[in-house]
């Protein structure tokens, strides 16, 4: 089967010692030249985004026209919009790498790293729990669907995985919201939802499920396929020949195995998880990061949103990074 | 025994270039040669679907097309998305003959958010527009960001991948590493970043969408070109004494078509959510223009989701269904289209 050696399950697990030792040093140069791109990339990204900045017509600090011309041109000299751009570019780099990001545009007199460190947490927090959501509830659905093949856990599981993978967040929160707190008001009251807010931890059930819904859906399918293709691999047959239960073969053999593959899935999951609680934040009214930071984009906080874009792609770069070397580490027929 | 990976490509083993829309199984490299193997010998494949089986032992030949479109029908999703998707399209393109009322015309402004009746179907906004009406002239929009944003997709990113995977060397070194550096950035950042430059607006909003997603287009085509590159038919073609652009444009092309037309289903709906969610937050499409996300918006205000939530229902229901179709649509193309792929 040309090609099929890509999508793992087809291989025999067994590994020689041989192949370890080699898959040494060229999994070190691997990560070497992840690392070594990583530095550029987010510096071409940082420069990306302050040209855009920079380009935006207009200045920031214009927002009524109550304000003096001298004003404005205080405020301006202030955050140094006055100086050259490649001068500020290299400021903000050198700023950037030591962690300051300056003050906020809009929500002076904060910086930029106070509101990051207050509305951060809760957006990790929102995101954590979700992945979490997705992870234990997608593969235990996918490993179920996998096993029961074409029985009624599988249509179940197979349906509502299709009918979520492709509903946005913020849909979801929307339905959800609809569901509990219009046409189910006693039970969204017995269970204490109400709109929004993050006090209370029963606040975090419905974003949570919203946010969580596309990647479980994803992973499950993802899951499942996986699975079944491993399933059906020779050695499983030659697992099942030698007189192993059921359960021997799928969780010794099966599971390990199919599971492998599953794992890239988490870079695009944190992508998704990223960039999708922007919206559910909004719609849950959550005071996480991705809130605020539509608000900055709402008001051309220019530095808001060149620290969130930095932050979230270092986050991601660095996700993605750490997924691939990962990938190699457990299973070793990866080669690089 | 597994592939080693160019280092100019970041590892990604399963070819997952997943972004907003899952793609989650992307076509696996689809290779001429695979599909003779299967017309050949149905019987060893693994999972003969039972009547395909039985009809590729019996049939003549047959374009793609013609049998992929059989196999199509026969996938019941892939019929439901393909309905959900020619009423949108059919709603939007006729979307002056169907709404009863312009998108902007006050039908009546002191029964404001009027519930859904036989008069007004789906009820008045808070302006007293007619919601049916606002709702037809929004698919519009949403279908024409879709389109066009994917038609700017398609022009950057084809000839930049094709470029790259047919010559290699430095010249996909050099357009890789700038493909990579977009990629790095999430999408929707990205976008959100143009708009906050060109500010709001139809135009700019499906121009941010393209000039940011022709990436993983290009990327599709670079590795379908990398493994077309080591066909025989290409080398043969090449001995022949054709030039790279015929070999690109007769030979290569045409055999990457299938995964660039499934690339399309995704990227329609993935530009009409992208669309729908800066609305949403108020950098989209400006009112009174009628978009879904804005209507969302305006009706997941404070206190309407309570006492009128028709306002809020039918644009989350509408951007729902549309997101359905075109996956339900995607996942069976990618189906249908790929003789070998997996139909578990």
């Amino acid at each position: 089967m040309p090609g099929r050696l890509a999508s793992g399950g087809s291989v025999a697990p067994a590994i020689g010692e041989n192949s370890r030792e080699e898959a040494g040093p060229r999994m070190l140069r691997f990560a070497m030249n992840r690392i070594f791109w990583f530095v550029p990339t987010i510096l071409a990204m940082a420069a990306f985004t302050f040209l855009i900045m920079h380009a935006t017509p207009g200045s920031p600090f214009d927002v009524s026209d109550k304000q003096r011309p001298e004003d404005i041109q205080r405020l301006e000299a202030l955050y140094g919009l006055d100086k050259p751009v490649p001068e500020q570019f290299v400021l903000y780099i050198w700023n950037a790498v030591h962690l300051d990001f300056g003050i906020s545009y809009h929500a002076r007199p904060q910086t930029v790293n106070e509101i990051i460190g207050r509305t951060f947490p809760i957006s990790l927090h929102l995101g954590a729990m979700a992945t979490l959501f997705a992870i234990v509830v997608g593969m235990t659905l996918g490993v179920l669907a996998a096993v029961n093949q074409n029985g009624w856990l599988d249509y179940t599981s197979v349906t509502m995985a299709v009918l979520f993978y492709s509903m946005p967040s913020f849909v979801m929160g929307f339905l959800l919201i609809l569901l509990f707190v219009v046409w189910l008001p006693n039970i969204g009251v017995d269970l204490g939802f109400h709109v929004g807010g993050w006090d209370r931890p029963i606040d975090w059930i419905l974003p949570t499920i919203a946010l969580g819904a596309a990647p479980l859906a994803t992973l499950a399918r993802y899951t499942r396929s996986s699975m079944i293709e491993v399933i059906r691999s020779d050695f499983v047959r030659t697992a099942r020949a030698k007189g192993l239960t059921e359960q021997g073969v799928v969780s010794k053999h099966v599971l390990k195995n199919a599971l492998i593959p599953v794992v890239t899935l988490i870079g695009p999951i944190f992508a998704a998880v990223g960039t999708g609680s922007f919206f559910v934040e909004q719609v849950f009214n959550i005071p996480g990061m991705g809130k605020f930071f539509v608000t900055s984009m709402q008001v051309k906080d220019q530095t808001m949103i060149l620290a969130v874009v930095l932050l979230y792609g270092v986050f991601l770069a660095a996700m993605n990074l750490l997924v691939d070397l990962l990938y190699g580490v457990i299973d070793p027929r990866i080669r690089y | 025994m597994a592939q080693s990976h160019p280092q100019s490509q970041p590892l990604d083993p399963l070819n997952l270039a997943l972004r907003e829309t899952d793609t989650a199984m992307p076509a696996p490299p689809w290779e001429a040669e695979d599909m003779i193997e299967d017309a050949v010998a149905p019987g060893q494949r693994e999972t003969p679907t039972v009547g395909l089986g039985g009809e590729l032992t019996a049939r003549k030949q047959r374009s793609l097309w013609t049998d992929a479109w059989r196999r199509l029908r026969r996938n019941k999703l892939a019929v439901v998305g393909l309905l959900l998707v020619a009423t949108f399209s059919l709603i939007a393109i006729f979307a002056p003959l169907i709404a009863p009322y312009g998108q902007a015309e006050v039908v009546d402004f002191r029964v404001a958010r009027f519930s859904p009746s036989w008069t007004w179907p789906m009820g008045l906004d808070a302006n007293g527009r007619d919601l049916f009406s606002r709702m037809v002239y929004g698919a519009r929009i949403s279908l024409v960001v879709g389109v066009l944003a994917q038609a700017i997709v398609l022009l950057i990113g084809v000839p930049i991948g094709a470029i790259a995977g047919y010559f290699g060397g430095a010249t996909d070194n050099v357009l890789m590493r700038l493909v990579d550096v977009i990629y790095a950035i999430p999408q929707l950042l990205m976008v959100l970043l143009f708009v906050n430059w060109w500010g709001p607006g139809l135009l700019n909003i499906f121009l941010a969408i393209g000039l940011v997603g022709w990436v993983t287009e290009a990327r599709l085509v670079r590795g379908q070109f990398l493994s077309l590159r080591e066909q025989e038919y290409v080398s043969a073609a090449q001995v022949a004494g054709a030039n790279g652009s015929y070999i690109i444009r007769k030979h290569m092309l045409p055999n990457s078509l299938t995964p660039i037309i499934v690339a399309l289903t995704f990227g329609i709906p993935t530009a009409i959510f992208t669309e729908a969610a800066l609305s949403f937050v108020g950098v989209g499409i400006r009112p009174p223009t009628a978009s879904w996300g804005q209507m969302v918006a305006e009706g997941s205000k404070p206190g309407y989701i309570e006492s009128d939530p028709h306002m809020l229902l039918f644009p989350v229901l509408a951007i729902g269904l549309t997101m359905l179709g075109f996956s339900f649509l995607g996942d069976g193309l990618r189906d249908a289209l790929d003789p070998k792929g997996s139909r578990d």
